[in-house]
């Protein structure tokens, strides 16, 4: 079987691949990371504020998210969101949103979802003698969770929440439902026209098992050194 | 320095952790509270600096009322240095920074002022060399050593101590003390929650005995270790003083 592979398929398709592929999967991955974690982490101060209407908002809006299919939300967004815009701004057709806006803005609200859970779980996780301490030096609540409680948070919680993100990784291909180049959409597209299928699906496998890979080793590379000393 | 006037607090509608306290700490004065565990301690002298709320009472601290809703509680924090028994030095913090967080974020200090004044503060409780090392590094007694210098780098008009001492080694007990009584021999205004009568007894003016939320006894320091009115502060001493 494999005397029939035409490797050189994946070779000259190889500059469309990355350049235009991975270029547009690294960077919706990244942003829709960043994103997602400072949605995220505002959706868990809202949960933990103590103040129950804010708190059972951020919680119905986590539960709804999380109780969707990713790809229904993607799908459903590009076509809501021209008319959300409209209904936003008053005016007279439809925002039209570029598809890659409208697939970052999903994935920024999908991901803030599951960031949401995470970081809640790393701001429990500090002892309350830690904010009591801040606010016993005059810190303000908000300056307590920007120089206090979020960082030990966040460095308690980063193989998770970058465990997290290579699973976004691998979830940014669902854009494909909305006819986006990114890697695999690439691959695809070069698979059809080339009519050569098996080679460019088991190199999209192969790229993305060997980036997620390469990602969990850093993560315990980087956490090693990045970890509070206790 | 401190008033404390007709103070409750209730955890829950059935549970009330202090009953109408009342008592004072005056500049310069160094007020030693003790009693059983869980008689409300804690409690009390979290309600100075308002890490707890209360439901009656008033306190007031140099003048301002810490449980009315108009006053700057950060700022009134800020001039009332606690010390936790736990430490609670900031982990992912080096000492030093530890040291200048409040300083440049309260106080607004110039970085390399609050660094100047955190130094001194180290080299005064022995720990200049640890600046670039982490809270975990240190042993116990060297953290609450550096609590001590983060709380006074902020120039605290008063110190609150909240058994300082109880989660060290034996020791380690007494780096922490002497720290204390230099302090309160330099007139600091100090309210501490401790069973070391040895530092009570060396430079306390007022002993503060508090059970099941009740200051039962509130005597000076003579008085208190001569003859204690109250069966129950007897029982107490004569408990801790036995070993
Ligand atoms: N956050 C809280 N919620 C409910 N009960 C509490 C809380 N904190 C303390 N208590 C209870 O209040 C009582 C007094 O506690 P505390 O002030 O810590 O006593 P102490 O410092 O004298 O040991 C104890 O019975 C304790 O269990
Ligand atoms: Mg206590």
């Amino acid at each position: 079987m494999l005397a029939n592979f035409d490797f050189d398929v994946i070779r000259r398709a190889l500059p469309y691949l990355f350049y235009e592929g991975m270029t547009f999967t690294l960077t919706l991955t990244a942003l829709a990371a960043l994103g997602g974690l400072v949605f995220g982490t505002a959706l868990a101060l809202m949960r933990l504020s103590g103040l129950k209407t804010l708190g059972r908002i951020a919680g119905i809006y986590v539960d709804f998210m999380r109780s969707l299919p990713l790809v229904l939300v993607i799908f459903w967004f590009y076509f809501l969101v021209p008319y959300i815009g409209q209904w936003l701004t008053g005016a007279s057709r439809p925002i039209s949103v570029g598809a890659f806006a409208s697939s970052l803005i999903t994935f920024i609200m999908f991901e803030a979802a599951y960031f949401s859970e995470i970081m809640r779980a790393g701001i429990q996780s500090i002892s309350r003698g830690q904010p009591a301490a801040a606010s016993a030096l005059g810190l303000t609540y908000a300056q307590t969770m920007r120089y206090v409680v979020l960082p030990q948070a966040f460095r308690n919680m980063l193989p998770v929440l970058i465990t997290q993100t290579i699973v976004l990784f691998q979830d940014t291909s669902l854009v494909y439902v909305l006819s986006i180049t990114d890697f695999l959409g690439a691959a695809s597209k070069v698979a059809q026209r080339d009519g050569r299928l098996v080679e460019m699906y088991l190199f999209a496998a192969v790229v993305y098992f060997t980036i997620s890979c390469i990602a969990s080793f850093g993560v315990r590379r980087l956490q090693s050194r990045i970890a509070i000393i206790r | 320095m401190i008033e404390i006037s007709h103070v409750n607090k209730w955890y829950s509608p059935t549970f009330q952790v202090l009953t109408d306290c009342t008592t004072s700490v005056t500049k310069g004065e160094v007020v030693v509270v003790c009693g059983p565990s869980g008689s409300g301690k804690s409690t009390l002298i979290k309600c100075v600096n308002a890490l707890e709320p209360f439901q009656s009472g008033d306190i007031s601290v140099d003048g301002t009322k810490v449980n009315d809703p108009k006053t700057n509680l950060p700022k009134l924090r800020s001039r009332v240095g606690m010390v936790f028994q736990h430490f609670e030095l900031f982990p992912h913090l080096k000492i030093i920074d530890n040291l200048c967080l409040a300083q440049e974020k309260v106080l607004g200090r110039a970085h390399d002022k609050s660094v100047a004044k955190g130094m001194q503060l180290l080299e005064r409780v022995g720990l200049k060399e640890q600046a670039q090392k982490f809270p975990a590094q240190l042993s116990g007694g060297q953290q609450q050593r550096v609590a001590i210098a983060r709380a006074l780098a902020m120039d605290p008009i008063v110190m609150l101590f909240d058994e300082p001492t109880s989660a060290l080694d034996p020791e380690m007990v007494s780096e922490v003390l002497d720290v204390m009584v230099d302090l309160a021999r330099e007139g600091m205004t100090m309210m501490v929650v401790t069973h070391e009568m040895g530092f009570a007894r060396k430079v306390a003016n007022r002993v503060i005995f508090m059970d099941r939320g009740e200051i039962v006894e509130d005597a000076p320091k003579d008085d208190f270790f001569g003859k204690p009115r109250s069966d129950r502060a007897q029982k107490f001493l004569s408990k801790i003083l036995s070993h």
